[in-house]
């Protein structure tokens, strides 16, 4: 009997080679009529050594695609030999020693799940685990939430944000604005994640525009162009909001901004979708964070909100995730979420079930939810203080231009101003590595290579114009 | 302000699976079983989960090195690899003229999904796919979803009670060229060398597309290797295709989402093509997959005495299938049932035909409180010691209430 340590010699057929006798037929498929493969030969070689030409792929036409810039830029800090470089490309959270940090409320729980003998590892329900999506949504639209209180909100848990964007945009393109109409305009800030294109893409609608936003010139948040964008777009279209720590610019609006921004969309019947990445990151404080998407819900907005808690939780590998959905009442919410079902069927069937199980044993034990708004002060806190070291260390050196967008902007991320050949001047020059855009990641400074990366920012400032 | 709602047309969707198990649920019999579960069961109707899955999670957890960074979009590389040496043997050709390989994917589902994705975009062929009725929930969704049409075909004989693999030939004569046949669970395939090497050649002359699925490699012989054994032939003969890997079964981990869709190509530069086409679907689905699932696999899986200890359980379960076949078997025929009950134990893995008609399911269903769905495929884990007398009771009863001229056959 073969097995995988003793391979039974290869069995050529007699059309191949017709020299060798050929062992006598064997009845049964089972009972080891083709042995384990041959250590050496195989195909190509029995193709070789009979002079034939290889016959030509049947995926000849496959071209490779194009790879994401963010995981270039990462592969060549990995290979930068040189000692002082810093990766301000990173989109995870760093200590200050520059290592991935364990938030301790998620290594206790993991220990709790892990100490469970009677868990039950079968499939999770198609949306998810229950307690995981009651606690996501609650956390984003708050326990007093009106929504909440009259029973019409539903939760799709997803892989994360990507999965939940990808879920709403799937619904939106199918059963929104008529049925089947991937013609609705769908606005994505100007600069937004890259990702929204794509997914919007994938999705299947075909007009994906841009939003005024960033203001180069006066590094702030173009307000008026927007607002102007938002009057002109089409009734009914779809604009993707940032729900606090906008990526990549950092720059959200303000309260009064805000509110400006919702009075124009519902008298243009435009549809709010929330990509909420940030929660809890951006200032430290959960509810501060979730202002926006709150405020449009207590103006009856239905809305949207791709929630992440791949960051907020450190828990990026696991893919935890979880679409809100905001209704005008319960039955249009059930028959909302049905639909869901049925995409989610197709796109992964039923999510994984460890992240959820982490999020929602934390968010409904007071004493973990409470270690875990510790652990998440921590990570917003040491982001403000790498901002403020930042900025009074470019200030200091007398770095030409305003430098109080670092400390205005929130978030992980910043944008510096810098322009792309400075950006190459840091990159090949300096070794520190960001995005074209001008982009740092602020989880990237230390107390280590503040100084290096302030004088280096200051260089590239006044040698490149 | 009221408005309506912009959801006002959207339709409540109907709910297409559950009803069994609803039903079941509400069932206040004291005698009910239910003999439909999706997963392996053990004799405590507790779902199987071999021991060394829970000693890897509890070793994981307390692993102070593991952080939870991403992964790249094609999930975690040491999983793939241990993944595709499962699949086609760690001496495979394949592997070592580096032309095999995949991605790490959110389950068979995840597998299959972006496997229709590629195929839809890059398939040189009719938008055809053949598959099994068991598959039309999974593939065939999914499939119809790109905008492919379905077609149906079955190895199983209501009339012979048997499973005939030669069916095949009948599809793949039929079929237009350059079709895409969905090959559901392999290892069960039974069909003689010489006709193997015959339908080879078909499917070669046809540039059928083959597109397998391991939903739970090992659950057939006891021995994942012996399993793949067609597929590695086909493999052999020069073959590119496809392969959606579970190993929810096998590992008895359903909730984490573990597979793996893996791609034979004939060359290295079309693997690593078809791998970044795989992973931009991924991109913008599900970014990059969950990390624990394949994480407790790839550690079972390169540690020698963990290996040996989970194919240890696999053939203890597989071997408690055998022998819950046979005791079926011999308790009907101890009671004198009817018929001839030998295609209960001549099909293998955890799911089985009963090979009664429709009418006495319905009477299994409504009188005895056994569950089992309208086509009488049920899954074999689901009998125990407990209830398997009065199950074997039941079916006699069935077959003798429900007595007329072709009762076995379902319409």
């Amino acid at each position: 009997m073969a097995d995988r340590d003793n391979p039974l010699p290869p069995k050529p057929s007699a059309q191949r080679l017709g020299r060798e006798k050929l062992p006598p037929p064997v009845k049964d498929f089972r009972i080891d009529a083709f042995g384990a493969q041959p250590r050496t030969g195989g195909f190509r070689a029995l193709v070789a050594a009979l002079g034939l030409a290889m016959p030509s792929s049947i995926f000849a036409d496959v071209p490779q695609a194009q790879p994401v810039l963010v995981f270039k830029l990462t592969a060549d800090f990995r290979e930068d030999p040189d000692p002082r470089k810093v990766n301000l490309g990173v989109g995870a959270y760093r200590t200050d020693d520059c290592q991935p940090w364990v938030l301790p409320v998620v290594r206790k729980v993991e220990h709790q799940i892990a100490r469970n003998d009677a868990l039950n590892h079968e499939y999770l329900p198609i949306l998810g685990l229950p307690e995981f999506r009651s606690n996501a949504s609650r956390i984003a639209l708050g326990d007093d939430s009106p929504a909440i209180k009259e029973k019409r909100i539903g939760s799709v848990q997803s892989l994360g944000g990507t999965g939940a964007l990808r879920v709403g945009a799937e619904f939106l393109r199918k059963w929104y604005n008529g049925t089947n109409n991937a013609a609705t305009p769908v606005y994505v800030s100007s600069p937004t994640w890259e990702n929204h294109n794509g997914v919007f893409g994938a999705a299947g609608f075909t007009d994906i525009r841009t939003y005024h936003y960033w203001d180069a010139a006066k590094r702030g948040l173009d307000l008026q162009g927007l607002l102007q964008d938002m009057e002109n777009a089409p009734e009914f279209s779809i604009f993707v909001l940032h729900a606090c720590a906008h990526n990549p610019t950092g720059t959200d609006p303000t309260p009064e901004q805000w509110e400006k921004i919702a009075s124009v969309m519902k008298r243009r019947f435009l549809f709010p979708f929330f990509d909420s990445a940030y929660q809890g990151f951006a200032s430290g404080d959960l509810d501060r964070d979730a202002w926006a998407v709150r405020y449009f819900v207590s103006e009856g907005f239905e809305l949207f909100c791709a929630q992440s808690f791949s960051k907020n939780f450190g828990l990026y590998n696991e893919r935890v995730g979880n679409l809100t959905v905001v209704g005008k009442d319960g039955d249009n919410v059930l028959r909302v979420l049905s639909q869901m079902e049925k995409i989610v069927r197709v796109l992964w069937s039923n999510p994984p079930a460890q992240g959820a199980r982490i999020v929602a044993t934390t968010l409904s034990s007071p004493e973990h939810f409470t270690m875990w708004k510790e652990n998440v002060k921590t990570m917003a806190d040491r982001i403000l203080l790498m901002r403020a070291e930042l900025r009074s260390r470019l200030e200091a050196l007398g770095t030409p231009g305003t430098w109080n967008h670092i400390t205005e902007q929130i978030g992980m991320f910043s944008f510096t101003g810098l322009t792309a050949k400075q950006v190459e001047y840091l990159i090949n020059e300096k070794h520190i590595y960001l995005l074209p855009s001008g982009r740092i990641n602020m989880c990237g400074l230390t107390t280590k290579n503040l100084d290096y990366v302030a004088a280096s920012i200051y260089e590239a400032v006044t040698k490149i114009q | 302000m009221p408005t309506l709602s912009v959801f006002l047309d959207v339709p409540l969707a109907p709910k297409t699976r559950g009803r069994l198990l609803d039903d079941f649920q509400k069932d206040e019999n004291p005698n009910k079983v239910y003999l439909a579960y999706e997963v392996c069961m053990t004799g405590n109707e507790v779902p199987w989960l071999p021991p060394v899955v829970p000693k890897t999670l509890m070793k994981l957890a307390h692993d102070p090195s593991q952080s939870y960074e991403y992964l790249p979009e094609h999930g975690l590389e040491a999983f793939i690899h241990v993944a595709t040496e499962l699949l086609v043997g760690r001496h495979s050709p394949a592997i070592v003229e580096n032309r095999v390989g995949g991605v790490h994917t959110i389950g068979g589902s995840g597998a299959i999904r972006l496997a229709a994705m590629f195929l839809k975009d890059w398939h040189r062929g009719p938008r055809v796919v053949y598959l099994q009725p068991s598959q039309k929930e999974q593939h065939g969704f999914i499939f119809q979803e790109m905008g492919f049409i379905i077609r149906e075909y079955t190895f199983w004989d209501p009339y012979q009670l048997a499973s005939d693999t030669g069916k095949l030939f009948d599809v793949v004569e039929h079929a237009p060229e350059r079709s895409i046949v969905v090959l559901y669970n392999p290892g069960s395939f039974i069909l003689p060398r010489k006709r193997w090497i015959k339908l080879a050649k078909v499917m070669k002359r046809k540039q059928i597309f083959l597109f397998f699925d391991v939903p739970d490699q090992g659950f057939i012989s006891g021995d994942p290797d012996r399993d793949n054994k067609i597929l590695r032939y086909f493999v052999s003969q020069g073959f590119e295709f496809f392969c959606s890997q579970c190993f929810s079964n096998s590992f008895g981990l359903y909730d984490e989402r573990i597979g793996c869709l893996i791609a034979v190509a004939l060359s290295n530069e079309a693997l690593l093509h078809i791998r970044s086409q795989l992973d931009s679907y991924a991109r913008y689905m599900w970014c990059s997959p969950p990390a624990l699932g394949s994480r407790v696999i790839t550690t079972i899986l390169s540690n020698p005495a963990l290996r040996v200890e989970w194919k240890k359980s696999l053939r203890g379960v597989v071997e408690n299938i055998m022998l819950t076949r046979e005791k079926v078997k011999e308790k009907l025929r101890l009671l004198g049932t009817p018929g001839s009950w030998e295609h209960i134990t001549e099909q293998d893995g955890m799911h089985s035909f009963l090979g009664i008609s429709v009418d006495q399911v319905d009477y299994l269903v409504t009188k005895k409180h056994i569950y089992i769905p309208k086509t009488g495929q049920f899954n074999l884990t689901c009998i125990n010691n407990q209830n398997i007398d009065y199950i074997a009771q039941s079916i006699n009863e069935a077959i003798l209430a429900i007595d007329s001229p072709g009762s076995h056959l379902p319409r």
